[in-house]
């Protein structure tokens, strides 16, 4: 296996070299990439059928389609005995199976869904709460759109087994305010499972209560972040929690113990039940198990939503290939890559990184990887300094100035910062404005700096990862794109000297002293 | 009774205190596992607790310790490291020279770089090293002072929080002198009239909530938020409301810049000027502690003092702004006989002489539970050389169960503790106007009371031979007075009261009385002197701690050794 | 107070309230229920959503001005909100706001939204959509419309009442 990874990351260099030679031929670059390894391409677990022509929300269509029988047969399933005689329950024997597939959540963070499950307390007495986050927000991110609209009843399939199997009784799906027409699909269809008994009292006559709500957010995307989202769910502004001591855990929805599991991981638990944590985990690659969906947008000639095997395609064939976003637009060459939503850290074409891979002889060695050739999982971004988020995969072609893009991300976050904290409060609107200033003629020379300055001061300072999202951008851009950021100002420093009005009062340092 | 069991200790021995060992700028600091929250419920300790406790105050703003904590400000950041544990064996690892290898807190992406744990918040762990002024730890706060400082409108000359503005001691102590900042600022709303007591300035406001965290879960009263989002965030009553319960000038206490300003004090005085007495709030039996401020005999603010055994923090609007009538411009100032000005030693040579011609049973006292318990004590003495009946007035309300008590005297139980009435209050008055309408009472003296309002009519004090009535400001009985003693507020004297609960507490001289006044202990000194053959001390020391032998309530007090919160007392 | 609600209006809502343990909980539907039925949310809506739900009216009040789709003036009866975000942007977004601008005769470079006098329209920047993948795209009242280049704006307007 080792070698025939060696043999991957060789052919993928030979791929990326072609693309390089050869720009926008896509022919040539489909000929290259068949002749040397198998053809990337999508594996559709959770939209299989999504797309299917006359395929439809409704509950006779996911029941025509075998839906709901995953749940039927979990919920008769008896406990199970490990090798060491200890007796688990059905629902605790699915919870270590949820452990077990490797299951990553799909928000954002990446974090082990069977492990975030197992810090449920379950000896509190209080009632244990789930919520379904579909606040889908992160900008570039529109996969559980798809899910939402396309295939509701996987979703509640999936939420159902997630309440039985940690004992939940009342749940939520908080999707939000901005898709109105989700929120119907989802009512109707949750309307549709309690008729039919999958959800309700009594389920399926297993003598298992569970209600499922719709609760609409407003378009705040803190909503996101689970204790903001919480908080919203309790009807009071989305102030984000500090941790300790509201780990949702423990003291989630009315301080009760919460699960907040994201659209697309919810439904893989109802995949998980259905073909096995072992079958699951065959997919994807190790420690990245599963399929994901892809948000891919930007200047790519096929931008979509693209469900692959985690880790089994890279960046580059996201990008370039047939399957996915077929190459750029004719004549442009690639300049940047936001990977896993706007507040990853972007990537720079041609950002070459050295990545740890197990060797012939089974030790670590560092391996330099093309940025083009990372396998789009969640480890080999995180080496590569960012992450793969939400999924979501923004390409910028060289028409593009960084500058502007960056200030446009900048009003993004001034604009959704809750302000409870600090850091983030003033530091969001303070880098905002900067970049506005330095894209509307007021540029100056030191305004990089500035920028950096700005952003290291709220990355690791605020109550939630707010801080780091608005943080990151503004780093990475302006470490990676320095040269722009720096000519920018000084052209606009050099025309004011020009103009005589170098004395512009607002562009003077202010001091307190 | 059951026989105890002998193998329990038979005497409730406190059990030990669990503690953990931290180390707070490389000292080592024992403290308690838990200590108590807001609430007094025991929590585990906070970083910022046990830096407190090894002698490190961290800076905050939004941490109150009064109130729920929400870690916004995240002034309080402060670089940490704890031990590193060996995976396998969970033991600590050790350094070369035998102590425990500790990692230093990092940020988890960027392993180079120092992360701060909000210290309000975080529970300490054994063995946990705190940083409070590692250089990390200082560019922290230097960062979250530049983030408060650029959209503040910097305008502390105009300011009434300057010289107590926390934004001001933090910049000057933690932060640095100039900032980056060259974009335009916020604007919000300024001068808002939140309430009848109360003006806002959101430019000033640092979003700390410690205002909406009081009113919601100290006042109850959940009337203030936050409203628009981000850095636009400012803090507002819902239009059209007005925040003005009873509590509400506590937010201008805690507010830690200039945003909530009383307007009461507002842009009357510089803080720096005010000298502050540590003393009590009259208006009712709760005793709130107070701190007077004041500026040579002028009293400019009342504010509540900590003391957990009373208010805690907090006091009540009413009580605050009960001060104006100190400075009113008709207070007694003089010392009268007859309705002519006399002076002290003339007035009290002629009132111990007619006294002294005073037959047993001819005397009647009426003392207010307003007056100090020293006094009250010496009243109590003059009343048993004549054989006196005495009383007080009661004066109730309602009680709004937070501060305000029912009881509106400041010294019920002082006066109860003296003997001054016992029974009911109030009960001998009817007596003692029965007893001057018989001409059995002759002689009649009043402390800090209008009797003409609770049933001792001005025909009835016209019948007396000897009238003498102590008080502050001017009434039908001062003014029928033959021998009129000017007294003192308790801002202008020294003395105790007890309040409603109990608690004997003392306060001291923040402002000089007018005119002639004096301290009603002083003068009854001299009139119990001169007519008992036990001497009675020339200080309220010496009064204070005559008293406390003759009555048992008081018993082992000392007027040196009773603190700053009172001591408490059996009823 | 002469706000009046209808009666199917509070029944819809009574029942939302029964969805939560906790009433406060429920606020966020009443006010989008609220708005939907009087088209923006009044102080009286906002007042008595508080009664409603056992709150203070500044507890509505926080959030009508924190969440940006409530809205405290009535709008013009087709609302388009233009997706503002980065892949949108990069699509064009700000030409498309700026055509229907100029279309309705509103200020082309303002950035809050914006009424047209009769009525009719609102135009307005929002954050991003999540669907970027087809950008630009717009928000027609309850519809989403993608890919959305100068004529489809032209339609959107055509269509509009």
């Amino acid at each position: 296996m080792d070698s025939n990874h060696d043999k991957q990351i060789q052919s993928l260099l030979c791929y990326r070299y072609t693309i390089g030679q050869c720009g926008t031929g896509e022919k040539i670059e489909r000929k290259s990439i068949e002749s040397s390894i198998a053809m990337p391409q999508e594996l559709k677990l959770i939209l299989k059928h999504a797309d299917e022509p006359g395929y439809g929300p409704d509950i006779g269509c996911y029941l025509k389609h075998g839906g709901y029988e995953t749940l039927k047969k979990a919920l008769k399933a008896p406990g199970r005995e490990l090798p060491d005689g200890k007796k688990l329950s059905a629902q605790e024997a699915f919870r270590g199976d949820v452990r077990t597939s490797g299951l990553r959540g799909r928000g954002g963070a990446g974090f082990s869904a069977g492990l975030k499950w197992s810090f449920v307390d379950r000896s509190s007495g209080k009632p244990i709460y789930l919520i379904c986050n579909a606040d889908e927000s992160e900008p570039g991110t529109f996969k559980d759109r798809q899910i939402l609209h396309k295939d509701p009843h996987q979703l509640i399939e999936g939420m159902v087994l997630s309440c039985w199997a940690n004992d939940v009784k009342l749940a939520y799906i908080y999707i939000r305010g901005e898709f109105p027409e989700g929120a119907r699909l989802l009512n109707r269809a949750l309307a549709e499972a309690r008729e039919k008994e999958f959800l309700g009292k009594n389920i399926l006559g297993t003598g298992y209560d569970l209600e499922i709500w719709v609760h609409r957010g407003a378009g705040a995307y803190i909503c996101g972040e689970e204790t903001g989202l919480i908080e919203s769910l309790e009807g009071k502004r989305a102030y984000p929690r500090i941790k300790p001591p509201y780990f949702p855990a423990v003291l989630g929805l009315y301080l009760c113990p919460t699960i907040v599991n994201n659209v697309e991981t919810l439904c893989h638990v109802k995949h998980i039940a259905a073909m096995g944590p072992a079958e699951f985990a065959r997919l994807g690659t190790p420690n990245n198990t599963g399929t994901r969906i892809v948000s891919l947008s930007g200047d790519v000639q096929h931008p979509g939503y693209f469900e692959v095997e985690v880790g089994k395609v890279t960046i580059g064939e996201l990008i370039f290939h047939e399957n996915f976003g077929r190459g750029l637009k004719p004549g442009r060459q690639l300049k940047a890559v936001i990977p896993g939503g706007s507040s990853s850290k972007v990537l720079k074409a041609g950002e070459v990184f050295s990545l740890k891979r197990k060797g012939a002889d089974g030790q670590m060695i560092p391996v330099d990887v093309p940025m083009l050739d990372l396998p789009y999982d969640f480890d080999s971004l995180q080496s590569a300094g960012t992450m793969s988020g939400s999924g979501a995969v923004i390409v910028m072609d060289d028409s593009r100035s960084m500058v502007d893009a960056l200030a446009n991300l900048a009003e993004f976050y001034a604009h959704e910062s809750c302000g409870q904290c600090t850091p983030c409060r003033e530091g969001a609107l303070w880098m905002a404005k900067g970049l506005h200033r330095l894209t509307h003629g007021g540029g100056r020379k030191e305004d990089a700096a500035y920028l950096t300055h700005i952003a290291q001061n709220i990355q690791g300072r605020t109550i939630c990862a707010f801080g780091e999202a608005a943080a990151w951008p503004v780093l990475s851009f302006v470490e990676k794109f320095w040269e722009e950021f720096q000519a920018r100002g000084e052209a606009d420093a050099a025309a004011r000297t020009e103009a005589g009005s170098g004395a512009n009062s607002n562009l003077k340092p202010y001091s307190y002293a | 009774m059951p026989a105890i069991a002998t193998a329990a200790p038979a005497t409730s021995v406190p059990p030990p205190v669990e503690t953990v060992t931290v180390k707070v700028n490389g000292r080592t600091v024992v403290v308690p596992k838990t200590m108590p929250d807001w609430q007094g419920k025991p929590q585990l300790t906070t970083m910022l607790q046990a830096a407190r406790l090894g002698g490190v105050e961290i800076p905050h703003y939004c941490y109150h310790d009064k109130l729920p904590v929400v870690g916004n400000c995240r002034m309080c950041l402060v670089e940490f490291g704890t031990p590193v544990m060996n995976s396998a064996t969970r033991k600590p690892v050790l350094n070369e020279d035998g102590t425990p290898k500790i990692a230093r807190s990092v940020l988890p992406y960027e392993p180079g770089t120092p992360r701060g744990a909000i210290t309000c918040a975080t529970p300490i762990s054994p063995g946990m090293e705190i940083y409070a002024d590692s250089p990390a730890t200082k560019q922290m706060r230097e960062a979250v002072l530049e983030f408060l400082l650029i959209n503040h409108p910097l305008d502390c000359p105009i300011c009434d929080q300057a010289g107590e503005c926390k934004l001001q001691e933090y910049s000057v102590q933690h932060g640095q002198a100039t900032s980056e900042f060259v974009e335009t600022k916020v604007h919000k709303p300024k001068a808002v009239d939140l309430g009848p007591r109360i003006m806002l300035d959101d430019e000033r406001c640092i979003l700390c909530t410690r205002c909406i965290r009081f009113t919601k879960d100290i006042a109850g009263d959940d009337a203030l938020g936050i409203v628009n989002r981000g850095s636009y965030n400012s803090v507002a009553a819902y239009p059209g409301r007005k925040f003005d319960n009873n509590y509400s000038l506590n937010t201008v206490d805690i507010c830690p810049v200039g945003a909530l300003t009383s307007k009461d004090f507002r842009f009357k005085m510089r803080v720096w000027f005010l000298k502050e007495t540590r003393s009590l709030c009259t208006s009712c039996g709760t005793g709130c502690n107070i701190v007077i401020g004041s500026r040579e005999d002028t009293i400019h603010r009342f504010e509540p003092r900590d003391n957990a055994a009373v208010n805690s923090s907090w006091m009540c609007d009413s009580g605050r702004l009960n001060y104006k009538w100190i400075g009113r411009p008709d207070r007694l100032r003089d010392v009268g006989v007859r309705g002519e000005r006399s002076t002290w030693s003339a007035a009290l040579r002629e009132l111990h002489a007619a006294l002294a011609q005073a037959p047993m049973g001819s005397v009647a006292i009426i003392a207010g539970a307003r007056q100090t318990t020293e006094e009250l004590y010496l009243l109590k003495r003059l009343a048993e050389r004549f054989g006196a009946a005495t009383d007080s007035v009661p004066r109730t309300g309602a009680a709004d169960g937070f501060l305000v008590a029912a009881d509106r005297n400041c010294n019920t139980q002082g006066a109860r503790l003296t003997g001054i009435w016992s029974g009911t209050m109030g009960a001998q008055i009817p007596r003692i106007a029965e007893g001057i309408r018989t001409g059995k009472v002759r002689t009649l003296l009043v402390f800090g009371e209008d009797v003409t309002r609770y049933g001792i009519g001005e025909e009835l004090l016209a019948s007396l031979e000897t009238l003498v009535v102590s008080d502050i400001l001017p009434s039908a009985t001062t003014r029928a007075a033959h021998y009129l003693l000017p007294g003192c507020a308790a801002a202008e004297k020294r003395g105790t009261f007890v309040n409603v609960k109990g608690r004997l507490q003392k306060f001291l001289k923040a402002v000089e009385a007018p005119g002639d006044a004096r301290p009603e202990w002083e003068f009854l000194s001299d009139l119990v002197e001169g007519g008992v053959s036990r001497k009675v001390p020339a200080t309220l020391e010496g009064v204070f701690n005559q008293m406390v032998r003759e009555i048992p309530a008081f018993s082992g007090l000392e007027w040196a050794r009773i603190g700053d919160t009172g001591a408490a007392v059996p009823l | 107070m002469s706000f009046v609600i209808p009666k199917n209006l509070e029944a819809e809502l009574d029942e939302l309230a029964t969805h939560y343990p906790v009433k406060r909980s429920a606020s966020l539907m009443f006010l989008h229920a609220l708005q939907e039925h009087f088209g923006f949310i009044s102080n009286d809506a906002a007042e008595w959503t508080a009664g409603k739900l056992g709150l203070q009216p500044i507890h509505v009040y926080e959030l009508i001005t924190f969440y940006p789709m409530f809205r405290q003036e009535p709008i013009g009866r087709t609302q388009v909100k233009v997706c503002r975000t980065l892949s949108c942007a990069l699509a064009g977004a700000a030409g498309i706001r700026e055509h229907f601008c100029r279309k309705l005769g509103l200020d082309p470079h303002a950035h809050v939204p914006q009424t047209t006098p009769d009525g009719r329209f609102t135009v307005e920047f929002v954050e991003c959509l999540a669907a970027c993948g087809s950008a630009p795209v717009v928000l027609v009242n309850e519809s989403l419309h993608e890919c959305v280049g100068k004529g489809q704006a032209d339609e959107i307007l055509a269509r509009g009442k």
